[in-house]
C-alpha cells in the first residue's frame, strides 16, 4: 500500500512560494524565474509521487488489463503468456457459475450499506451529538468494532453463528431449554443456509461500518456552527426540520466523504467472507473470486485479471465522481 | 467570527481528510486490478513469508560448525515445511534433529501455515524456494515436476527404492517416468465410529449398502444422525464423491475422470450423484455451516453414529481414552463389479526437492534419510494418526488405530489420492468442484444433467495444460 504517497493530483503548492507557476511560464522565453534549487525541489516533489503513482498504480492496472486477454498459469517467464483475445470474458459470462451471484452480492452489499448501515451510523452520530449523559461511553462502545480488521470480525462472526457450538444457538437453547436449537436439522444454520448466511455476514460487517460512519459524522456535526441551529430554532423549526433543512445541507462535504467511504467499503469487502469460507455457498464476492483464481495453486492469472478489470470498471465510477467533486471544489 | 474561523479550519481539515480518503480509496480500488500482476510481484511475498517463521533446529553440537568445505553432502540444507500444526511440527523437527546427528548436515526448517503454504506454492517454487519441501503425491506432484520446478531424484530412489512398494513408487513418479517425490506416510478415508457406543447400542459394522441403510434407519430411530457430515470448507464432500465413484465405477474411471479423459456428462457420473442423493437422508442435514472439526465433535459427543473422513479426524479426540475408543471400517460395498477392488482414498504426504536447490548433495542426502525406516519411525512416534509409507518401518509400535489403518490400506486393491490431489487445482478449488459439490448438496434433487454439463463446460473452459 502506498498510502504514504502524496495524493497524486495535489499541486505542489507550497513549493512555488512567491512565484506562482503561471507567471513563471509567461517569462520562460528569455529567463526563468525559478532558480536551479527551485527546479530541483519542484522536480523532486513532482517526480517522486509521479514515480510511485506510475509504478504502483498505473503499471499494475494496465498490467492486469493486458493480462485479462491472456492465458497464463503464473509459472515460467513472460514468454509463457498466451494471448487468447476475449475468451476469458466469454468464459466469465458463460461458463463460470459463481460470477453473476458474486456481482449480485456486491450490489446487495452496497445497497445494504447505503440504505441501512450508513443511515444507522448517521443516526447514532446525531443522537450522540445531543450531549446526552454517558455519550462518551456510547461513543466508545460503538467505535470499538472499528479498530478490528474485518478478518477478525469474520472470526468473531463464526464463533457467534456456528450452528452446533456457536453462541447464538447455544444461548437460545439455554434460554428456552429446548435442545432443538442446537440439533442439526432443526437448529438455524446461520452460516450454511444460502441467503441467510449472506445476511448474517452483512450484519457482522455493518456492526463495524456503523461505528466508522458514526465517528466520521460526529466529527462533522461538531463542526457545524451552533448559531445556525439556534437561528433555525428561533424561527420555529422543530428538531427534525433543523436537521434536514439546516444541518444536513451545511454538512454537504462530509456527506460526500461518507458516501464515498461507504461505496469503497462495499466494493473492497473481502476479508470477512474469505475468512468464513472463501466465498463458497452463496457468499461469493468479486474480490474473493479474484483471489481464488489468482492466488493458490489454481493460478488462472488471465481469468482472474478479467474479473479484476470488471471490478475496476465498477469501482471507477464513484471514484471519478468523488475526484471531480473534490478537485472542482479546490479549483474554486 | 471566531466561530467562522474555526469552521473554515475544520472544513479544510475535512478536505484534507477527504483527500486522504480518496487516495486510499483510489489505491484500494486499483488493488483489485493489481491482483492481476500479483504473480509477478509475489516472489517477494513468498520470500518474506518463509524466513519470518524460520526456526533452525540444528542442535548446538559440533555439527553447526561444519562450514561448506567438503564437496559432497555437507553444510546446511533448507527445508520448507507446511507441518504447521503442533503435532506434526514437533514430529518433523525430531526427524531433522536425528538427521543432523547422523550426518552432520544442518537443516533449517521454514514452517509456513499449512493452507498458506499451498496458496503461495507457485510463487514460492519460482522465487527462492528451500532446497527441499513438503508436498503431496498425485497430480499436484506431477504438475510441478512437469513445469520444471522440481528436481529429478531417481538416483535417491536407487537407494531407497527397496523400502517402498510399487504403488508408492508409482505415486512418486512424474509424467516422464522419473521420480520426484519421497513418501513419508499416508492415511485412509474410512467410516469412523466409537466402539463403546456401538457395543452399548448393539450396532454391527455394515459390509454392504443394505446393511448400511438398515443401520442408518436404526440410528435415526435412536435419535442419532447416522453419518456426521460437514462441508463448509468445500473439500470434505470430495471424499464422499470419490468413494461412491470408486465403488460404482471403479478406480480406473476415477483416474480417467480426474485426468479429463472421461466426461462429467457420462451417465456413470450421474449414477454416482443419484446414489448420493439416495444416501443423503442418512447424512447430517445441515453440513454447509459446519467444519470437519465440528462434525468430528458430533461423532465424539455421540450425536452422530458414524463419520466418513480421513483418519486425521482422530486429532479431534484430544484425550487418550476417547482416541482409543475410535475405530473405523472401509465404506460398504455397493454390489457392483468393483466391490472386490475396494479402492479407497489414501492420500500420501511426503517431500520434494526444488529445481533451484542450492545444496543439491545435502538435499539428496536429506531425502534419502527421509526415505529410510528410521525417519518414518521417528515421525510416527510423535504423530500417531498416520501410517508409514515405508514398508521397512517398525509397525510393532503401532497403536490399534494405526494397525486398522494399515490393514485397510493393505486390503485396498487400488489407492487413489483424493479428488483435489488427483486433478488440476484450478478445477478442484473453491472455483470449481468445491462450489459444484455444494450446489449439489443444497439441491440433491435438481436436474442432474444440467448440473453435470455445467461442470463439464467449466472444465472445458480451463486453459490447456
Amino acid at each position: 500500500m502506498s498510502s504514504s504517497s502524496a495524493p497524486p493530483y495535489a499541486p505542489p503548492a507550497s513549493a512555488g512560494g512567491a512565484s506562482p507557476p503561471l507567471r513563471a511560464r509567461r517569462g520562460r522565453k528569455r529567463f526563468s524565474v525559478l532558480t536551479r534549487r527551485d527546479k530541483l525541489t519542484l522536480s523532486l516533489m513532482v517526480g517522486i509521487p509521479a514515480f510511485i503513482h506510475i509504478f504502483l498504480i498505473w503499471l499494475p492496472t494496465i498490467g492486469s488489463i493486458v493480462l485479462s486477454f491472456t492465458s497464463w498459469n503464473g509459472i515460467g517467464g513472460l514468454d509463457k503468456i498466451k494471448f487468447i483475445g476475449i475468451k476469458n470474458y466469454e468464459n466469465l459470462f458463460a461458463n463460470y457459475p459463481p460470477f453473476w451471484p458474486a456481482v449480485e452480492n456486491n450490489l446487495i452489499w452496497l445497497a445494504a450499506f447505503l440504505l441501512i448501515a450508513t443511515p444507522l451510523g448517521m443516526l447514532m452520530a446525531v443522537i450522540l451529538d445531543q450531549n446526552i449523559r454517558g455519550t462518551r461511553i456510547y461513543q466508545s462502545v460503538l467505535y470499538m468494532p472499528v479498530v478490528l480488521s474485518l478478518a477478525i470480525v469474520g472470526f468473531i462472526a463464526q464463533l457467534m453463528y456456528s450452528p452446533g457450538m456457536g453462541f447464538i444457538n447455544n444461548f437460545l437453547q439455554a434460554v428456552t431449554g429446548d435442545p432443538k436449537w442446537v440439533t442439526s436439522g432443526t437448529a438455524i444454520d446461520w452460516l450454511g443456509t444460502p441467503g441467510l448466511n449472506f445476511a448474517m455476514v452483512l450484519v457482522a460487517a455493518s456492526w463495524r461500518h456503523v461505528g466508522y460512519i458514526m465517528v466520521l459524522y460526529l466529527a462533522g456535526l461538531k463542526s457545524v456552527d451552533n448559531t445556525l441551529r439556534e437561528a433555525a430554532a428561533i424561527d420555529g423549526a422543530n428538531a427534525r426540520q433543523v436537521f434536514f433543512r439546516v444541518v444536513f445541507p451545511v454538512m454537504a462535504p462530509i456527506n460526500v466523504v461518507v458516501l464515498v467511504v461507504t461505496i469503497i467499503e462495499s466494493l473492497r469487502a473481502f476479508d470477512i467472507v474469505y475468512i468464513i469460507n472463501k466465498g463458497l455457498n452463496g457468499l461469493g464476492l468479486l474480490s474473493v473470486l479474484i483471489a481464488n483464481n489468482i492466488l493458490g495453486e489454481a493460478s488462472l492469472i488471465g481469468f482472474g485479471s478479467a474479473m479484476a478489470v470488471i471490478l475496476l470498471l465498477i469501482s471507477i465510477g464513484p471514484i471519478i465522481y468523488y475526484l471531480a467533486r473534490t478537485l472542482g471544489k479546490e479549483a474554486e | 467570527m471566531a466561530d467562522l474561523g474555526q469552521r473554515s479550519v475544520s472544513r479544510r481539515t475535512l478536505l484534507k481528510g477527504g483527500a486522504a480518503v480518496a487516495a486510499l480509496g483510489g489505491i484500494s480500488a486499483f488493488i483489485a486490478a493489481c491482483g492481476g500482476s500479483s504473480a509477478t510481484a509475489s516472489p517477494s511475498v513468498a520470500a518474506s513469508v518463509a524466513p519470518s517463521t524460520a526456526a533452525s533446529v540444528a542442535p548446538s553440537t559440533a555439527a553447526s560448525v561444519a562450514p561448506s568445505t567438503a564437496p559432497s553432502a555437507s553444510g546446511t540444507v533448507t527445508f520448507g515445511s507446511n507441518y504447521s500444526d503442533d503435532v506434526p511440527k514437533k514430529a518433523i523437527a525430531a526427524v531433522m534433529t536425528a538427521f543432523t546427528q547422523k550426518t552432520g548436515i544442518n537443516v533449517t526448517i521454514n514452517t509456513v501455515e499449512h493452507n498458506k503454504f499451498q496458496d503461495t506454492i507457485n510463487a514460492y517454487l519460482q522465487a527462492t524456494p528451500d532446497d527441499t519441501f513438503t508436498w503431496f503425491a498425485g497430480y499436484r506432484m506431477r504438475f510441478f515436476a512437469a513445469q520444471g520446478l522440481a528436481t529429478d531424484i531417481s538416483d535417491v530412489w536407487g537407494t531407497i527404492g527397496a523400502n517402498f512398494s510399487d504403488a508408492f513408487k508409482t505415486a512418486s513418479t512424474g509424467d516422464d517416468g522419473k521420480q520426484y517425490f519421497v513418501p513419508l506416510y499416508n492415511y485412509p478415508w474410512v467410516v469412523i465410529y466409537r466402539k463403546s457406543f456401538w457395543t452399548q447400542k448393539g450396532y454391527a459394522i455394515p459390509k454392504t449398502l443394505a446393511d448400511f441403510t438398515k443401520l442408518g434407519d436404526q440410528m435415526k430411530k435412536d435419535g442419532l444422525i447416522p453419518l456426521a457430515f460437514a462441508d463448509k470448507d468445500g473439500w470434505p464432500a470430495m471424499g464422499t464423491f470419490d468413494i461412491l465413484n470408486m465403488r460404482i465405477n471403479g478406480y480406473d474411471f476415477h483416474v480417467g475422470l480426474m485426468a479429463g479423459k472421461q466426461k462429467w456428462t457420462d451417465p456413470k457420473v450421474k449414477a454416482v450423484f443419484q446414489q448420493w442423493a439416495q444416501l443423503l437422508p442418512y447424512f447430517d442435514p445441515a453440513p454447509l455451516g459446519k467444519t470437519w472439526q465440528e462434525a468430528a465433535q458430533d461423532l465424539i459427543n455421540k450425536k452422530a453414529g458414524m463419520y466418513f473422513l480421513g483418519t486425521f479426524a482422530g486429532q479431534q479426540a484430544t484425550d487418550q481414552a476417547t482416541h482409543d475408543d475410535l475405530d473405523f471400517f472401509p465404506f460398504p460395498t455397493l454390489g457392483t463389479a468393483y466391490d472386490a477392488e475396494m479402492g479407497i482414498d489414501a492420500p500420501i504426504d511426503g517431500f520434494m526437492m526444488s529445481s533451484k536447490a542450492k545444496n543439491t548433495d545435502g538435499a539428496k542426502a536429506l531425502l534419502e534419510y527421509l526415505g529410510s525406516a528410521d525417519a518414518a519411525n521417528i515421525y510416527l512416534a510423535s504423530d500417531a494418526n498416520d501410517v508409514a509409507a515405508n514398508k521397512q518401518a517398525d509397525t510393532s509400535k503401532y497403536n490399534a488405530f494405526q494397525k486398522s489403518s494399515a490393514t485397510i490400506i493393505g486390503n485396498a486393491g487400488k489407492i487413489a489420492q483424493f479428488l483435489d490431489r488427483d486433478t488440476r487445482p484450478d478445477f478442484a478449488g473453491a472455483n470449481g468442484m468445491q462450489s459444484f459439490l455444494q450446489t449439489f448438496l443444497k439441491a440433491p434433487t435438481q436436474d442432474l444433467d444440467k448440473f453435470l454439463s455445467g461442470i463439464q463446460s467449466f472444465y472445458d473452459s480451463l486453459p490447456p495444460q
